[in-house]
């Protein structure tokens, strides 16, 4: 037993994780989540909202992130379509227009009462890292004229008369890495004292906990931020229950726990290999 | 125009006939334009006793929607003043909201405040046709209510300019409220709300300004080791034993990365050794202009060692700009070739545990240096030795054994010691003013967080 | 001169985009130099694109290891710029019905699109999850409880891993109010908001100086490794 987990081929570590995040999903097992505090202060930052409020939706992620950071994304699409918000989308991201896309059908399928340059706009991806940030608050028609379609924002009853993101009442990043929240922080949210929420993955969250609470109002950090998240949203509005896409996050919790589950059983395995070995004399 | 022409009259009424919301709705239903066919409607159905009660039913109806209708009272101290820090393009105006601005008002008097701009004067172009055009009163922007400032930005600084603020609600217009005195915006030749900030930049900039000149007119610079460099030698002679490569990864971001440029300055160090022992190495790039970069670096250093026969140049190739397709092509030639070295230096992001846990696999021994945090653990957990943030930094100095460049890690200590010092008065300052309740301290905390901490200093 | 002009070059453009911060008649020349950068990033690429062909072109020829995948390299290549550039399958919008080229390259139906949804994505999305599979590989390897460090972190480890998922909000149900801070997930929180949150500004401080120091002495041009040989 001894050697066999002494000289462990890597690949029984990957096919026992592999059953540890695919039985959930085959299963379809789901755990009631309880919000943490982190989490409840971005629901009430958008729930606190009044109707009509102007955010600003910087979703900063690719298909490669969109495991981690789609469901939340959506949650926040959800959440302001339920309380009437106006949203702006926007992508510093080349391979974010897509993911952008997928929250208009979203706002599209199930909120056909919502206009499209009325209640929402797909401002589409700018490219230049930070720069499109910096102009975005100062002069915002230096980096984005048109929609993603090409639409002069002047045509666009939402975008009309804004010059700059200054007054929008809330800004939601979600983000993959650079450019990404650390930059919407310190160029937009900070400076401008614009409030902000974001949502980044997990590698990325303990970076960002510094900006919390002064220049974050909150934090959610990849799914299990997620899926708390949706929790509130599903006390909130009920109607939501109907909808399993709602749920994402909340069913990618079940391979989660058991995948963790997994990694520690495999820390305290190599730790008690550890300790034989050196008690053999083979470390 | 026809609404501004009315509120006009309204408040003309208001003041000849100095009478209350109420009275006025009788009195605006006799005087009024807008309302006259109204008037003439009532006089027609007042001649019958249905018509009476229509008559008291229009007159109850009218008189609640008179109030409502009625205009908001204008907006007082309007104040134009040059925005300060600028080039000298921007008006900052501010003013006192009109005392029936009150968002908790049901309904609102005041839905938002019209600003109108004019030119007054133009040193520059009097003729100009758009100056001319500018001579009379134009609307530039609608402010929500509840505010009470705007900045006017995109002016000239020849001009001068005047204002007027109209609060506009449900019921017309405010009477105007103009500025007394022109006002043309001015250009500053420093931020004085960056202040701070440069005084930061200047010393820590002119601490590793004057160690680098002291380092080159030969004073000796006490330097500790850093123990995951001398891991590099090791790396590299192991890989030279064993006849197998060095492959050296400085990242994805471009040559405009800083982390990028301190990892060419490893792999400088790294092309050395591998020219000295007469290893192979192999770069692939994430960016054309890294590799091209990366080129010159390994071709000079090969020279330097005396080895340009044994210098490939398309060992140093470029891959993909994409994250994933870099980290998929990668880890596959560490696949198939099974370098003995790898070496990490610059800026990574997920695509760090994929190639460190696949040369682990290999069984390669591996250096890493970034400064990303969020990869730091897995660096840590994969690689032989891993260069935490500064320490990155400090390894490219003290790879390349230069005393100028040494300089540089002395300057940047004295920027530690700046910080570290802020953070005990910082920290000190607001225990004692928790405990103690001192004025001073509590003083101290808010100079250091409303200065140095806040948007004159280390706020952008 | 190779390597004098450059160093010129270099230390001019910086000092522009510090001086930018402070004074405000040269913003816009770090914008400036920003784009400059772009472009010329952008016209490197063409460098990188023909080395790419050239080198996967060799290993083909050559029969090199893994020639197969330079074959499959090459093809993916040339499919993509070929169907990026000439818009293939792009249909006309409905502004403009008479010019086939007027929607853009990505439209929802195009070639592109194709082969962005249901090649690129899915093989993004794989890569990125085959991190779960190597952290399970690293965690096996690398936590071992060798010193008192190694088992602090050990047991922090353990302790967020269990708090991130529904068993660490479980422990509440089993503890008295007044020790629901022993639950998993309220510790999670807290490790995070106090020990994490120093460590992470620590080491962002001193990255930052790192970063100040590195960028002077390019600046000053005290390091030129990145320059290459020449006569100064």
């Amino acid at each position: 037993m001894y050697e066999f987990f002494k000289t462990l081929d890597r690949r029984w570590i990957f096919l026992l994780m592999l059953i540890a995040v695919g039985l959930p999903i085959l299963r379809g097992w789901q755990f009631p989540e309880r919000p943490s505090p982190m989490v409840q202060s971005v629901f009430d930052a958008i729930e606190s909202l009044p109707e009509g409020s102007q955010v600003w939706m910087a979703y900063d992620y690719d298909p490669g992130s969109q495991g981690e950071l789609h469901p939340m994304a959506l949650a926040f699409t959800r959440h302001c379509a339920l309380k009437k918000l106006k949203m702006y989308y926007m992508t510093l991201w080349p391979q974010g227009p897509p993911m952008i896309q997928k929250n208009v059908d979203v706002l599209r399928n199930e909120f056909p009462d919502l206009q499209y340059g009325v209640d929402y706009v797909n401002l589409g991806y700018r490219p230049g890292y930070e720069g499109p940030i910096k102009l975005a608050v100062t002069d915002l028609r230096k980096t984005i004229a048109a929609d993603v379609d090409g639409k002069s924002l002047n045509d666009l009853p939402m975008t009309k008369g804004l010059k700059n993101i200054q007054n929008v009442d809330l800004i939601i990043n979600v983000s993959a890495g650079y450019p990404g929240t650390k930059e919407w922080v310190l160029y937009a949210a900070t400076p401008y004292n614009i409030s902000s929420v974001a949502g980044c993955t997990g590698v990325q969250a303990p970076y960002l906990y510094p900006y919390v609470p002064q220049q974050l109002n909150g934090l959610l950090g990849a799914i299990k931020g997620a899926a708390e998240y949706e929790f509130l949203l599903l006390e909130a509005y009920p109607q939501l229950r109907e909808n399993p896409e709602a749920q994402e996050a909340l069913r990618r919790m079940g391979p989660q726990l058991l995948a963790h589950l997994v990694l520690i059983a495999l820390i305290v395995i190599g730790n008690v290999i550890y300790f034989v070995g050196r008690r053999r004399g083979d470390v | 125009m026809q609404t501004r022409v009315l509120s006009e009259q309204v408040s003309v009424l208001r003041r000849e006939w100095g009478v209350g919301s109420g009275e006025w709705a009788v009195a605006g239903c006799r005087s009024a334009p807008l309302v006259s066919s109204t008037s003439h409607l009532i006089f027609q159905i007042s001649n019958s006793w249905r018509g009476v009660t229509i008559f008291a039913l229009v007159f109850v109806l009218t008189l609640g929607q008179a109030a409502a209708q009625e205009p908001p009272r204008p907006v007082s101290d309007l104040r134009a003043v040059d925005h300060p820090n600028d080039v000298g393009e921007s008006v900052d105006l501010s003013w006192t909201i009109s005392p029936d601005d009150d968002p908790e008002a049901d309904p609102q008097l005041v839905s938002e405040y019209r600003v109108e701009r004019m030119t007054a004067s133009d040193s520059d172009a009097v003729d100009d046709p758009e100056f001319l055009h500018e001579k009379e009163f134009v609307d530039i922007a609608k402010v929500g209510a509840d505010e009470a400032t705007f900045t006017d930005k995109g002016l000239k600084r020849t001009r001068t300019y005047l204002y007027r603020v109209i609060a506009v609600g449900p019921g017309g217009e405010s009477p105007v409220v103009e500025t007394e005195t022109a006002v043309g915006p001015a250009m500053d030749w420093f931020r004085t709300d960056r202040g701070w900030l440069a005084v930061i930049v200047l010393l820590i900039c002119g601490a590793v300004t004057a160690f680098i000149v002291a380092a080159k007119s030969g004073r000796e610079l006490y330097i500790r080791k850093i123990p995951g460099l001398e891991a590099v030698d090791e790396a590299v002679g192991r890989a030279t034993e064993m006849g197998r490569s060095c492959v050296f990864i400085s990242g994805i971001q471009d040559i405009n990365d800083i982390q990028t440029v301190a990892g060419i300055t490893v792999l400088s160090r790294v092309a050395s050794l591998t020219a000295e022992y007469g290893a192979r190495l192999e770069v692939p790039t994430a960016r054309s202009l890294v590799m091209t970069t990366a080129r010159e670096t390994v071709e000079a250093s090969y020279l330097a060692e005396g080895r340009p026969d044994a210098y490939r140049q398309d060992d140093i190739y470029y891959l993909t700009d994409e994250q994933f397709g870099y980290a998929a092509a990668v880890t596959g030639m560490i696949t198939r070739e099974k370098p003995a070295a790898c070496f990490y230096m610059g800026t990574f992001y997920a695509e760090s545990l994929l190639l460190a846990e696949t040369a682990n696999a290999v069984g390669a021994i591996q250096v890493a240096g970034t400064a990303e945090p969020a990869q730091l653990p897995f660096f840590v957990a994969a690689c032989d030795y891993t260069l935490i943030g500064e320490e990155f930094f400090a390894a490219s100095a003290y790879l390349s054994g230069e005393p100028v460049q040494l300089g540089s890690l002395r300057g940047q200590d004295v920027g530690k010691l700046l910080v570290a010092a802020l953070l005990v008065i910082g920290c000190g300052a607001a225990t004692w003013a928790t405990v103690s309740g001192s004025p001073q301290a509590s003083a101290i905390v808010t100079f250091l967080q409303d200065n140095v901490l806040g948007s004159g200093g280390f706020l952008p | 001169m190779k390597r004098t002009v450059p160093i010129v070059i270099a230390a001019a453009t910086g000092f522009v985009l510090i001086v930018s911060s402070f004074i405000p008649l040269t913003e816009e020349w770090g914008s400036a130099a920003m784009q400059w950068f772009n472009i010329l990033a952008a016209i490197a690429f063409v460098l990188g694109g023909s080395n790419l062909l050239r080198m996967n072109l060799q290993k083909i020829s050559d029969r090199r290891l893994g020639w197969g995948y330079a074959a499959v390299t090459l093809v993916a290549f040339l499919v993509t710029l070929f169907v990026g550039l000439f818009k293939v399958g792009v249909q006309p919008t409905e502004s403009f019905p008479t010019y086939a080229w007027a929607a853009p390259y990505n439209q929802e139906g195009s070639f592109l699109w194709w082969l962005f949804e249901y090649m690129y994505k899915p093989l993004q999305a794989t890569m990125f999850s085959l991190l779960a599979f190597f952290i399970a590989s690293a965690a096996f390897r690398a936590f071992r409880a060798k010193n008192p460090e190694a088992i602090a972190l050990l047991a922090t480890a353990f302790i967020v891993l269990m708090g991130r998922t529904y068993v660490g909000g479980l422990m509440r149900e089993f503890l008295p109010e007044r020790l629901e801070w022993l639950s998993f997930d309220a510790m999670t929180n807290y490790i995070m908001s106090v020990f994490n949150l120093a460590g992470m500004r620590a080491i962002t401080i001193g990255i930052a100086l790192g970063v100040a120091s590195t960028s002077l002495k390019v600046l000053l041009g005290v390091d030129r490794s990145y320059l290459g040989a020449g006569d100064d």
